[in-house]
């Protein structure tokens, strides 16, 4: 993108912020939708454990449940092999 | 002019560069895994050593040279990069001693600064580049890399609370060994360059290869083996302090922390920073341990590590002006054979010290009781 010219600012705020915003969606919330994937495939989990009334502890997810923690498995897997891409194609 | 055999010197001592490089950096990638037990030591610094290969020939832009506009190569000599390359080797060798986790970006960069100014005065280096492009980005990059550690920290508690401690656990687990294999990567694709670009330089200060040449395949090849090698051998003391020193870690901040690492370190190299490693994995894992409740951040580790980090680049140029001066004094390749006594005279000694206290696979866990992070003194010259 903005290729630093000889006389460089002492700091570039364009590049600043656009690295901040984007580490966030990558480094914070993928591994946040990796958490969404988990608990997708327990609902309930340790609440149901503590609180079934009749016994039963529902642990084991729905056909709903895999399908949202497999989405969400599949974004973090995509998005790390754009990074593996970007890497590649050279920086 | 040429000199074959100051270059075969020359060549030999940047891979021992490489190779602490690699020894010094394993933490930065791998400390959190090792800590959680998400994976067993040893194979944790044998995956990172394959990442650290692979990566060293992923990049197909292998990055001119390090010293390009931070010091004006036209000035530079092969004795030069020597003494700059022992002012790196040197710091290296120290921190790891000591535990510290301290850059080896910063010490190459040091070490270069030094000789330069050493051999051809201040007119050589390039200030404003040396600030703009190397020590306020380092001091950013730990802030950014801890903010999005401590954010991506408290959403991944905050969403996966319900989840039991172990089904946490190991899901988490996973997920950390993912993240901390795109750092291992992305470290061999940036860490080995720095190496490739010196050696490049020496072969075009030397004439060997024209001055617009790329690193030529050998290059790539003996610097991807000795990072690797390195990355290998695990430099255990500054993997405890990462991993047991600062914060005690659990799987879910562990894959929060490398996510933060491998997402700033790709992010900003794709705009051109070439970043320490070392700086954003440590912002990374102090950012984890704010963000999670309840977690103890030992702030004193921090500080001395932050003490550390101020004196890389001056202690290394310290040393690479020291090593350039003596060489000069006695002068031609005989000078360059002193420096180099004395580089692995300094370089036993510090060893045979680390082996009074080993650190090693068997007891990188071990409890923390402030033992391996002693002062952080800057090195003599």
């Amino acid at each position: 993108m903005s290729a630093p010219a000889p006389a460089a600012p002492w700091v570039d705020w364009t590049a600043l912020w656009q690295i901040i915003v984007l580490a966030v969606v990558a480094g914070a919330a993928l591994p946040a939708l990796f958490a969404a994937g988990l608990r997708a495939l327990r609902p309930g989990g340790r609440r149901a454990a503590a609180a079934g009334p009749d016994g039963s502890t529902a642990v084991t997810a729905g056909l709903a449940g895999i399908g949202v923690a497999g989405l969400c498995f599949a974004v973090v897997l995509a998005a790390a092999g754009w990074g593996i891409y970007a890497i590649v194609s050279g920086a | 002019m040429g000199n074959d055999v100051l270059l075969a010197l020359v060549v030999v001592t940047a891979l021992s560069f490489d190779f602490t490089n690699g020894f010094h950096d394993t933490g930065n990638a791998m400390a959190t895994s090792i800590a959680t037990s998400a994976l067993p030591p040893r194979v944790a610094v044998a995956l990172s050593g394959v990442l650290n290969l692979v990566g060293a020939f992923l990049s197909l832009s292998v990055a001119a040279t390090i010293a390009s506009g931070l010091v004006d190569t036209g000035l530079v000599t092969l004795t030069v990069v020597f003494a700059g390359l022992a002012g790196g080797i040197s710091w290296n060798l120290l921190t790891w001693l000591l535990g510290i986790p301290s850059s080896s970006s910063h010490a190459l960069i040091g070490g270069v600064i030094g000789s330069t100014l050493a051999a051809a005065g201040g007119h050589a280096v390039q200030w404003h580049n040396l600030f703009a492009k190397v020590i306020i980005p380092a001091g950013l990059s730990p802030v950014v890399a801890g903010l999005v550690a401590a954010l991506g920290t408290w959403w991944i508690y905050r969403i996966s609370r319900s989840l039991s401690d172990s089904a946490r656990n190991r899901g988490f687990r996973i997920g950390q060994i993912g993240s901390a294999s795109m750092v291992s990567l992305a470290h061999g694709t940036n860490d080995a360059q720095k190496t490739m670009g010196v050696i490049t330089l020496a072969l075009i200060v030397n004439g060997t290869v024209p001055a617009t040449a790329s690193a030529p395949f050998w290059v790539i090849l003996s610097c991807a083996l000795a990072i690797s090698l390195g990355t290998y051998m695990g430099g255990w003391r500054v993997i405890r302090t990462l991993g047991k020193g600062l914060v005690e870690i659990e799987s879910p901040q562990g894959m929060a922390a490398e996510s933060a690492s491998a997402a700033v370190i790709l992010l900003s190299s794709h705009f051109g920073y070439s970043l320490s490693t070392t700086h954003v994995a440590t912002g990374s894992i102090l950012g984890t341990g704010v963000g999670r409740k309840g977690a103890s951040v030992r702030w004193n580790v921090a500080g001395r590590m932050a003490t550390a980090w101020l004196f890389t680049l001056p202690a290394a140029a310290a040393v690479g002006a020291g090593a350039y001066g003596l060489a000069s004094l006695i002068g031609g390749s005989a000078g360059v054979l002193a420096d180099l006594a004395l580089l692995i005279a300094v370089a036993g000694t510090i060893y045979w010290k680390s082996r009074q206290t080993p650190v090693g696979h068997d007891n990188v866990n071990a409890e923390w009781a402030g033992s391996v992070e002693p002062v952080a003194v800057p090195a003599a010259a």
